[in-house]
């Protein structure tokens, strides 16, 4: 072999050697070049790393403010956020020391009532792994059972792989995972998923997260019949109810983000109407205030078309309590079956 | 004999890590990905047999990295390429495709010349690993 080409191998060769050197491919030459600086000059036991530059350096806490900010409530669930990034955060850390602790395994479940966040905090979550760098492309791939499992015999396993492939360098989120097992049908191709998934989740555990989502005791005979499923999944995230306060605060935000507002006499009115709301079936959290505030906005342009005349700035941004006070909601105080109100 | 064949042929054998970069390099240019193998690296055999189906819509190489495993697992003695197809109109054309396995003995080629009619010469190329059966050629 001709010298120069033996110089071009030596040269690649180092990137390859370095063990952390897989998970950071095709990073810029810049941050490869940081691979090797810390891995291979290992600092010493007496030289110190600024932890305090080193969070600032990675805006991590840019993206949790930002989740502190736009999330209300979910007190467990920011905390457990909080601590993965400092895990991760120290990790780094760690590795100049050339101290190479295992790669935490970070497949999540997230359980919890509908509308309370889940895909929301998934989204957020894939953005913080990538800024932390334990993610290469922090993408989320959200998908169900009809995404995974096959239709005919030989149709399962290609079909999920080809998922997963979609979603490594980010993050997989299964949207009621349950639905993967069905406990009724032996044959069902679902097993099969769970299968591969379980596979690819220990052997890929570098390019890729998983979390499962859905409601709470589904999930949990999920990982009864499951136990292997569990056991990998080391963070097992409950999503709480909101409080009657927390739901008024969501709702105060979605109506800022779309350039509405309420006075205090209506924000009085869909408090109660939120209490009323709350104790009817299916309640579905900030989905139901979400709904709530789409129709009050619908009342609200039929009172402005039906008012016509000359409107100003304020009369297109205000919600009346009147275009909260129509809802069926209000209309029967006793709750029975009741179908959803309009 | 080394057989030289698509994209950086002439150069080492790529790493993990110089494949993933140039995986990387079609994905960013939206260009789909498929792993292929052969028995048969005669020059004209431009239609290799594909590993699963080509990859749309991936956005790390690592999905990349693992088919090429899982293939080089279940095809030990095989040549092994990635080829991107640039789907674009206008080109609708494989785009880039190297070797990323090439069987540990290459015994390549003999030289075949054909008396034909009018005193003139006829050049052949064969594989000496085509003699044997497909799927045996290159040992197990």
């Amino acid at each position: 072999m001709d010298p120069p080409l033996g110089d071009l191998r030596s040269e690649s060769g180092s990137v390859a050697d370095d063990p952390s050197g897989s998970s950071e491919l095709a990073v810029g030459k810049g941050a490869q070049a940081a691979i090797e600086l810390y891995s291979e000059t290992g600092l010493g036991a007496d030289e110190t790393v600024d932890i305090t530059k080193e969070r600032e350096a990675s805006s991590i806490d840019e993206v949790l403010d930002r989740l502190d900010a736009d999330l209300v409530g979910l007190a467990p669930v920011k905390t457990r956020i909080r601590e993965i990034s400092a895990l991760l955060l120290v990790d780094r850390l760690r590795r100049r020391y050339g101290l190479h602790s295992a790669r935490p395994t970070l497949h999540m479940c997230f359980t919890g009532s509908p509308g309370t966040g889940k895909t929301t905090v998934a989204l957020r979550m894939a953005e913080i792994l990538k800024r932390l760098g334990y993610l290469e492309k922090g993408h989320l791939v959200a998908v169900s059972r009809d995404d995974l499992v096959g239709q005919y015999i030989g149709h399962t396993a290609p079909k999920t792989r080809e998922v997963i492939k979609r979603a490594m360098g980010g993050v997989l989120f299964i949207d009621e995972a349950y639905y993967l097992y069905r406990p009724e049908n032996e044959r069902d191709y679902g097993q099969e998923t769970i299968e591969i998934l379980l596979q690819m989740m220990e052997s890929q555990r570098q390019d890729l997260v998983v979390i499962l989502a859905g409601y709470k005791d589904r999930m949990d005979t999920f990982f009864r019949s499951n136990p292997g499923m569990s056991s990998r999944i080391a963070h097992h995230l409950d999503f709480p109810d909101y409080t009657l306060e927390e739901l008024a605060a969501i709702g105060r935000l979605m109506l800022a983000e779309q350039g509405y507002e309420m006075g205090s006499e209506a924000e009085a009115v869909f408090a109660s109407y939120l209490e009323r709301r709350m104790r009817q079936p299916r309640f579905a959290n900030a989905r139901s205030v979400r709904n709530a505030l789409e129709r009050a906005r619908l009342r609200h342009a039929d009172r402005l078309m039906r008012g016509g005349g000359v409107l100003r700035k304020a009369d297109l941004v205000r919600l009346e309590p009147e275009d909260l006070l129509k809802s069926r909601v209000f209309d029967d105080p006793v709750i029975s079956g009741a179908a959803t109100p309009t | 004999m080394r057989i030289t064949q698509g994209a950086f042929s002439y150069l080492p054998d790529l790493t993990e890590a110089e494949i993933g970069l140039q995986v990387q390099y079609a994905i960013d240019n939206g260009w789909a990905i498929a792993v292929e193998l052969t028995d048969d690296p005669h020059p004209r055999n431009t239609y290799w047999e594909m590993w699963g189906l080509p990859m749309f819509e991936i956005s790390s190489p690592s999905a990349v990295l693992h088919e090429i495993d899982r293939c080089r697992q279940a095809f030990p003695s095989h040549y092994v390429r990635v080829s991107a197809y640039d789907a674009s109109y206008g080109r609708q054309t494989t785009a880039l495709s190297f070797l990323v396995q090439r069987p540990e003995k290459e015994p390549g080629f003999r030289l075949d010349r054909q008396e034909r009619s009018d005193r003139r010469i006829g050049y052949q190329l064969h594989a000496y690993a085509a003699d044997r059966p497909h799927g045996e050629r290159y040992g197990a």
